[in-house]
């Protein structure tokens, strides 16, 4: 047993009721004390990382309590690249919001904190109830983050997202007792046992108690009937909050492909694929409906929230099919098209503050200061994320069309995933050339000026999808090991066999 | 027992989701409270209802599973302190807004913000 695994958890919690003890203290050791917490937060996702690319799993038994009976930490490929994807995010939006924008509240940092806590819980537990709690954590931490900043026009679109995510905690509750009403156990790896071995009328429970999951998941997810909440939550939060949240419908992307490979997977008898069949076509429709938002976006920032739907869409359809390719090609776009989005979520409150009145509206104004650095910015941001060559979207758009070789599917994959591409770049090319270039005679009063800190987070998450253009062998390498870890079963039940530590040694 | 269970469990959920719909805040709050009522007495359920006996091994002929009585405590918790955030936000709302509805929509406004907007001095 390796205590790291709650390194990810430890840190952050700390650090976080640190900040509670010192919210009357100067701003400045406020701020180095929640970077220090964010750098060693992802110090511990690295470390981990390294860890995991042996491809055994990692348990850590809290107490000391034999699985299934206790709940377990495991640490795998996919918990393990998770944890640095969030953890890079949440320390560059972090370096940002040192810039100015943590000063609404004194709670900020604290709450950015616990919000990175239960992001790694979710992704290390290996227990589908403290998967339940992790959510709530991280949701209680969103809603104060998501309210956080001056004026009124966060209320009511914070009311509708917090409502929202309750009622799909109620739901998840009542999954939950479905499946271990029949189970007698929430251990993922014990599920992933017993969930064949059910039979008869049992199995429409635990069927029924999968489907409510898998609505849950797409909750959070933002899939198409259940995607109206993000634009308007995502476009009134503050930009490091919600380049941040940039991770949170990933979250429910990450449940998705924990949960139905493993407990719903191949191997799951009458119960094998659960839910896949409907997840493709909604895949899809998401897709589209990302598109028709981005086309129909009257501000920088609605763009890029379609832009988090259209990539929920993308990510999906590979992961609904299930092919071990395509499972690994999701995994590389979802590094990509995460980073890209924070980026660019951070790239518009740059804009925005050098634009005056005009805001992120997509309408003429007289030129912006930084404008080369702004525009050059903009335009790496929306390559990668229309999925043009040289940067990493292409590749992973690339990959995910690769996966699918024949039949139906095919044809639905290619079709909507290159109509949507083609639209979403005429819907950017749209933004940026009324944004940066048709000026107007005049000059803007009161622009804030862009300080290097910010311009460094900024063009740091963004450059991200030219690093993962350098390093696409080894990170391809490492998705593809992370599929073919997640579609065998095996080793994750094997963790079931953990041995625990012994008394006395 | 079981339909008397069953039935409470049905009706505070229908009464849940009915609240949930409305368009003012409050009657969304106790939806939502309601609704965790109903959620929690099912997931209580779920360990199958059992009278007399207790959680605890060799202290009867019969033990009631402990795991979901573990459940529905974490989840009454975690439910109390999102109805007490929910209950502080639909106040901020209305503060914001002036009225309770849901959207926030000005032009809707309930009789007691038009009452006080008699009230106020010009």
């Amino acid at each position: 047993m390796t205590h790291w695994l709650l390194a990810p958890i430890l840190i952050p919690l700390l650090g976080a009721i640190l900040q509670i003890f010192v919210g009357y203290a100067p701003m400045p050791l406020r701020r180095v004390l929640a970077i220090i917490t964010s750098v060693l937060t992802l110090a511990a996702a690295i470390v981990l990382l390294n860890l995991a690319g042996d491809d055994t799993y990692r348990v850590y038994a809290m107490g000391n309590w034999q699985p299934p009976f206790g709940i377990v930490m495991v640490l795998d490929r996919l918990a393990a690249m998770m944890l640095v994807l969030t953890a890079s995010l949440a320390l560059l939006c972090h370096l940002f919001s040192i810039g100015g924008a943590d000063e609404g509240t004194r709670q900020f940092h604290s709450l950015f904190l616990f919000q990175l806590m239960g992001l790694n819980i979710a992704f290390l537990t290996g227990d589908l109830f403290n998967l339940f709690v992790a959510f709530e954590i991280l949701l209680i931490a969103s809603y104060g983050l998501l309210m956080h900043g001056s004026g009124s026009t966060r209320s009511t679109p914070g009311l509708h997202y917090v409502v929202l995510n309750l009622v799909g905690s109620s739901l998840f509750l009542i999954s939950v007792g479905m499946i271990y009403s029949v189970t007698g156990t929430l251990n993922m790896a014990d599920l992933a046992v017993k969930v064949p071995q059910v039979s008869g009328d049992q199995r429409f429970l635990v069927e029924a108690g999968g489907m409510l999951l898998l609505v849950v998941f797409a909750l959070k997810a933002a899939v198409l009937p259940l995607t109206f909440w993000l634009p308007r939550a995502y476009a009134s939060a503050t930009a490091p909050v919600a380049a941040f949240f940039a991770i949170m419908t990933k979250v429910g992307i990450y449940g998705i492909i924990r949960v139905y490979p493993l407990v719903f997977g191949a191997n799951a008898g009458e119960m094998a694929n659960l839910g896949m069949n409907w997840l493709f076509p909604l895949a899809l429709a998401t897709l589209i409906m990302g598109v028709i938002g981005a086309m129909g976006a009257q501000t920088l920032r609605t763009l890029v929230t379609w832009q988090l739907v259209i990539s929920v869409g993308t990510l999906l359809a590979p992961i609904a099919l299930g092919s071990q390719k395509g499972l690994a090609a999701a995994l590389f776009y979802l590094l990509s098209t995460t980073w890209t989005v924070g980026g660019l979520f951070l790239l518009i409150e740059l804009v925005r503050s050098q634009r005056g009145s005009a805001s992120d509206k997509i309408v003429m104004a007289p030129q912006i200061r930084h404008r080369t650095l702004l525009s050059s910015l903009f335009f790496f941001g929306a390559v990668s994320a229309a999925g043009l060559p040289p940067l990493s979207g292409f590749f992973g758009k690339v990959m995910i069309l690769q996966s699918t070789t024949s039949g139906v599917e095919m044809a639905w994959l290619w079709g909507t995933v290159l109509t949507g591409s083609f639209f979403t770049l005429i819907a950017y090319s749209r933004a940026g050339s009324v944004v940066f270039w048709r000026n107007i005679e005049g000059k803007i009063e009161n622009s804030t000026p862009v300080t290097p800190l910010l311009a460094i987070s900024t063009g740091a998450l963004i450059g991200m999808s030219v690093l993962m253009v350098a390093l696409a062998g080894p990170i391809s390498a490492y998705t593809n090991a992370t599929a073919v870890q997640l579609l065998d079963t095996r080793g994750y039940i094997q963790t079931l066999q953990a041995p625990m530590v012994e008394e006395g040694s | 027992m079981e339909l008397v269970f069953a039935l409470a469990i049905g009706a505070l959920t229908a009464g849940g989701v009915y609240l949930l719909l409305r368009a003012r805040t409050f009657p969304v709050v106790l939806g939502l409270t309601m609704l965790s009522y109903g959620v929690n007495l099912f997931l209580f359920a779920s360990g199958r209802l059992a009278t007399g006996s207790q959680p605890v091994l060799g202290t009867a002929a019969q033990y009631a599973d402990p795991l979901p009585q573990a459940l529905v405590l974490t989840a009454i918790v975690i439910g109390f302190a999102m109805t007490a955030f929910v209950v502080v936000l639909s106040l901020r709302n209305l503060a914001d807004h002036g009225n309770d509805h849901v959207d926030g929509d000005p032009k809707k406004r309930t009789p007691a913000s038009k009452h006080a907007r008699e009230r106020r001095p010009l």
